[in-house]
């Protein structure tokens, strides 16, 4: 079980070592010189002193006429610091206090889209696998729910109930005319914006779970101790039991797995709600050439798929009892 | 031969191949032919009265800035299908190379290889095309497959280091090595042949993939800044009011798309599955 | 009153028609008789033992009765099986090895599957622990994983739960192919002493390995192409075979304890006949040495000695002329 600690701690160490990396080499790798590729096309041109400061931290940031190890270290040091720099395009304010007021939302939007997507996708495809009937119909409709891009079943969403029957919300996370208070006003205002965004990353994790349940069960029931309990006169319930409970197991390590692309894309489902997430965030960072509020997005979005595959390991290894016990070194 | 003719029996009765095929070559013909089938760039200020809806002069109705939707349809189709083929083909190319290598040298090799696998597939390639995206200030619809195909072989070399390893322990590969072949020779002439069904499969499910990614990046305005793609014009509807104005016409047939593409690739890909795994035909 | 089984026939479908993999058998066991089931791969092994206790598709029943201490076993019926699974009929599985779930407690795993067939676990917890005594485990190993047990111990803890409820027949398929001599050894005189403490009433042992049989087995059944071939007490079979096929047998065998199966049978020159569409009549005729015009018929299996069943027309004919 140590070992097994230690080895994921290791990879992800590994893991955030290399992007970071790949942070700070990408801009100095690019053709020409970074910082007046920048400065010619920040949004803030117009503001003299703005124009001094952003050359100045440049400068210091970069540090070009340090030797490439100087300011590789210095890369880190600032990191450590908390300093991603300062937003371009909501500046002054410092990039990690944009992301500060952004990561609430998103932690609000895709921790319950993400987990109840997977819980009752899970459940509704080991339940679709119990009847042919059922199964031909939920196969089908789960594909193309796991070939829908995440941004048109948004749009589609917002279309239809925010403009054609006009029942929700479709841009914010709540109302332009209430302040954030703590009253029941605002928190049901924050739900009821909350609702289609988190409907459109639900429903896509929903299908692709469902699916994944559904094969992984039906392999599980002609597994080796299925065939035993039959052979056994057990009833039919408690194999389909054992066979969820191994079936599962594959499943939260695909949910670590594949909790890049559906981060990826639920924030993009923020864009299509324009709700202010890291996501929107980006959008915005992205239109107004704003590169430190990029590379912040990417550090982010990073450290939370790690921390989140963290916790999977760690779920699993209460799950499946042979990690628990170390016999199995590896199983992601 | 017996075999063989099998395989064609089977293929031929397999709705879910057929039917997939069926859509993908419908809109792979739309994408080869739709553009010579309107007079309007994609990008041309075509009607002066801004969005219009579908009429009998412009199919697909217009944009906002008065655009043919249906020759930004067909050409974002195009981008579409090239994204597919090459980044999905490259991700498939990159993932048999290392799939293959680590399954079939094992050890220490695959170690370092399935390690690195695993640190690629962790972390979320979107975040790195963005980053690698935001810096260039001229892309190309070709840097995009490149990019695509570059982050996205993780799935295929873990699919096929798993198939390979299995494979190496049989007898006819211990034959070849008995016989002195070389490790090259015997991926080529022994492994690969035993796989090729395999490997159609991986690439498939690479060319639907690749085709999401592209759209994701389009979609926030990272793809290729000089060709119109369905992303794109999904990022144009939404910026530009096709929803409150209920432009429906601008924003559901490229998803729809999209998703019919994917979906049918999937379709294809649990067909095909069936009639390479006899274990799964319904009998 | 054993096993009693009738005229037993099971096909195996498939989309090029119906195997017959397994045709007109019948043959009876005595209380308490231990039964060898030999024959190459693809004789029928498989699907008489199995349709004795889970017949699952492709394979079909078509015909045939099944008796045990005189009831009637619904073999044809899935569902209604499952009263007479583990109680009256049980399986040791080929893949011991894997039969038990991953990500239970074995003792955890016991008690889920007694409570599931209405036998309360806590009573049986006594009993179980004497026969873990008895097939020396630790009584620790109800709190383990099976991943903790080496193939030894799993195999002999699949032959405890199988045997628990004593059955009154219990099937060994192919127990002993993952485990090294000295456990095979082991493994079968446990059986052997299963009988004499009368958890079991009979045994069907399915092997490739006759020599396993040699030391445990009453009598020996032999199967080829999906019909009976011969079924005699142990020693008639080694000593004094009567079927040309199993003369062929035990004579390719350099001695007794040779594994046979795995290879073709070198002294028998062609191959079994395909079940698809079997040639009619014997179907060992395009192999036999002795084979002459009446063998386009297909010979009954009949008792030519005291227990001792052939389906040859040659024995078929000296039986006559000694009567
Ligand atoms: S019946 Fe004829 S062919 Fe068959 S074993 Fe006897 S002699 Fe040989």
């Amino acid at each position: 079980m140590r070992r097994y600690l230690i080895r994921k701690i290791v990879i992800y160490a590994l893991t955030f070592f290399l992007a970071v990396t790949v942070d700070w080499l990408i801009p100095r790798f690019m053709p020409g010189d970074p910082i007046r590729n920048m400065l010619t096309r920040v949004s803030v041109a117009s503001n003299a002193t703005a124009i001094q400061m952003m050359y100045d931290y440049y400068a210091r940031l970069f540090g070009l006429d340090l030797p490439l190890w100087q300011q590789y270290l210095n890369f880190w040091k600032a990191l450590f610091q908390g300093d991603l720099g300062i937003s371009t395009y909501l500046f002054p304010t410092p990039v990690v206090d944009v992301l500060k007021r952004a990561v609430p939302y998103d932690v609000f939007l895709l921790v319950p889209a993400i987990l109840l997507g997977w819980y009752t996708g899970n459940k509704f495809g080991a339940f679709a696998a119990r009847s042919k009937r059922l199964d031909n119909f939920v196969l089908p409709l789960s594909y193309i729910l796991t070939a829908t891009p995440y941004m048109w079943l948004g749009i589609l969403l917002a279309w239809f109930f925010g403009i054609v029957l006009g029942i929700f919300p479709i841009a914010g996370a709540y109302s332009f005319s209430l302040r954030p208070t703590l009253s029941l006003t605002f928190a049901l205002d924050l739900l009821h914006h909350w609702f289609l965004p988190f409907a459109s990353i639900f429903i896509i994790e929903f299908g692709g779970w469902a699916i994944g349940m559904r094969n992984m069960i039906i392999y599980e029931l002609e597994a080796e101790y299925s065939r035993y309990l039959n052979a056994l006169g057990s009833p039919k319930s408690l194999v389909r039991k054992y066979a969820f409970n191994n079936a599962i197991l594959p499943q939260i390590t695909g949910l670590a797995l594949k909790l890049g692309v559906i981060v990826a894309g639920a924030l993009v489902t923020e864009v299509v709600f324009s709700y202010p997430g890291i996501g929107y965030l980006l959008l915005a960072a992205i239109q107004n050439q704003d590169y430190f509020l990029i590379q912040g997005c990417f550090l982010f979005i990073i450290l939370g798929v790690l921390i989140a595959n963290f916790v999977i390991d760690l779920v699993y290894l209460v799950v499946d009892p042979r990690t628990r016990r170390g016999m199995v070194g590896e199983s992601a | 031969m017996k075999k063989r003719s099998e395989v064609l029996y089977f293929t031929l009765r397999n709705k879910k191949l057929l039917i997939g095929s069926g859509i993908i070559l419908i809109f792979l013909i739309l994408a080869l032919i739709g553009p010579s089938f309107t007079q309007y760039k994609p990008l041309d200020y075509a009607s002066p009265r801004g969005a219009e809806p579908p009429s009998a002069k412009f199919w697909m109705g217009t944009t906002f800035f008065g655009q043919d939707v249906f020759s930004q349809f067909v050409n974002g189709l195009r981008a579409t299908f090239v994204v597919g083929l090459l980044g999905g083909g490259l991700g498939t190319l990159v993932g048999m190379l290392i799939g293959f290598t680590a399954g079939y040298r094992g050890g220490i090799v695959d170690e370092i290889l399935n390690a690195f696998t695993n640190i690629v597939l962790v972390i979320p390639t979107l975040a790195v095309l963005l980053i690698i995206a935001a810096y260039l200030q001229v892309r190309s619809l070709m840097m995009e497959c490149l990019f695509i195909g570059l982050t996205a072989w993780p799935w295929a070399a873990r699919a096929i280091r798993a198939q390979t390893f299995s494979l190496r322990t049989r007898d006819f590969v211990d034959l070849a090595k008995l016989s002195g072949m070389k490790p090259l020779r015997i991926i080529r002439d022994e492994i690969a042949p035993n796989m090729m069904s395999y490997l159609v499969l991986v690439f498939i499910l690479q060319f639907g993939g690749a085709i999401l990614t592209a759209a994701t990046l389009d979609f926030i305005g990272l793809g290729p800044t000089n060709t119109i793609s369905l992303g794109l014009m999904m990022q144009y509807a939404v910026l530009w009011g096709a929803l409150p104005f209920g432009m429906w016409w601008w924003f559901v047939p490229p998803g729809l798309a999209i998703t019919a593409i994917v979906g049918a690739l999937y379709s294809m890909n649990v067909g095909l599955d069936e009639i390479f795994n006899p274990k799964l035909r319904e009998i | 009153m054993g096993l009693k089984v009738e005229n037993l026939t099971v096909y195996y479908q498939t989309l090029r028609g119906d195997v017959r993999a397994l045709e007109h058998a019948s043959f009876q066991l005595a209380d308490g008789e231990i039964m060898g089931l030999a024959g190459e791969s693809g004789c029928g092994k498989p699907p008489l033992g199995h349709s004795l206790i889970v017949l699952f598709p492709p394979m079909k029943y078509i015909a045939g009765r099944v008796e045990v201490d005189g009831e009637e076993i619904p073999i044809w019926d899935a569902e209604g099986m499952n009263t007479y699974r583990f109680r009256k009929i049980s399986l040791i599985p080929q893949y011991a090895m894997n039969a038990m779930n991953p990500i239970r407690k074995i003792g955890k795993m016991i008690g889920e599957l007694l409570e599931a067939r209405g036998v309360d676990y806590k009573d049986m917890l006594p009993e179980l622990k004497r026969r873990l005594d008895l097939v020396s485990l630790p009584h620790e190993v109800l709190n383990m994983y099976p991943i903790e047990l080496s193939g030894g111990m799993k195999q002999r803890m699949v032959m405890v739960i199988s045997s628990l409820l004593n059955p009154s027949l219990l099937i060994a398929d192919e127990i002993t192919s993952a485990l090294d001599v000295a456990t095979q050894k082991a493994v079968a005189e446990m059986l052997v002493e299963f009988r004499e403490r009368q958890f079991i009433n009979n045994l069907i042992v399915i092997t490739h390995d006759i020599s396993i049989l040699y030391q445990i087995a009453d009598s020996i059944l032999i199967m080829y192409a999906g019909v009976l071939a011969e079924k005699a007490p142990t020693k008639s079979i080694i000593e004094s075979p009567r079927h040309p096929y199993t003369r062929l047998l035990i004579s390719s065998l350099p001695e007794v304890g040779v594994r046979f199966a795995e290879k073709r049978l070198m002294g028998i020159p062609g191959n079994p006949p395909l079940l698809l569409n079997p040639p009619a009549g014997c179907r060992f005729r395009e192999r036999c040495p002795l084979a002459y015009e009446r063998c386009l018929e297909e010979p009954p299996f009949i008792e030519v000695d005291k227990d001792h069943f052939v389906a040859c027309w040659k024995e078929y004919e000296n039986h006559a002329q000694a009567r």
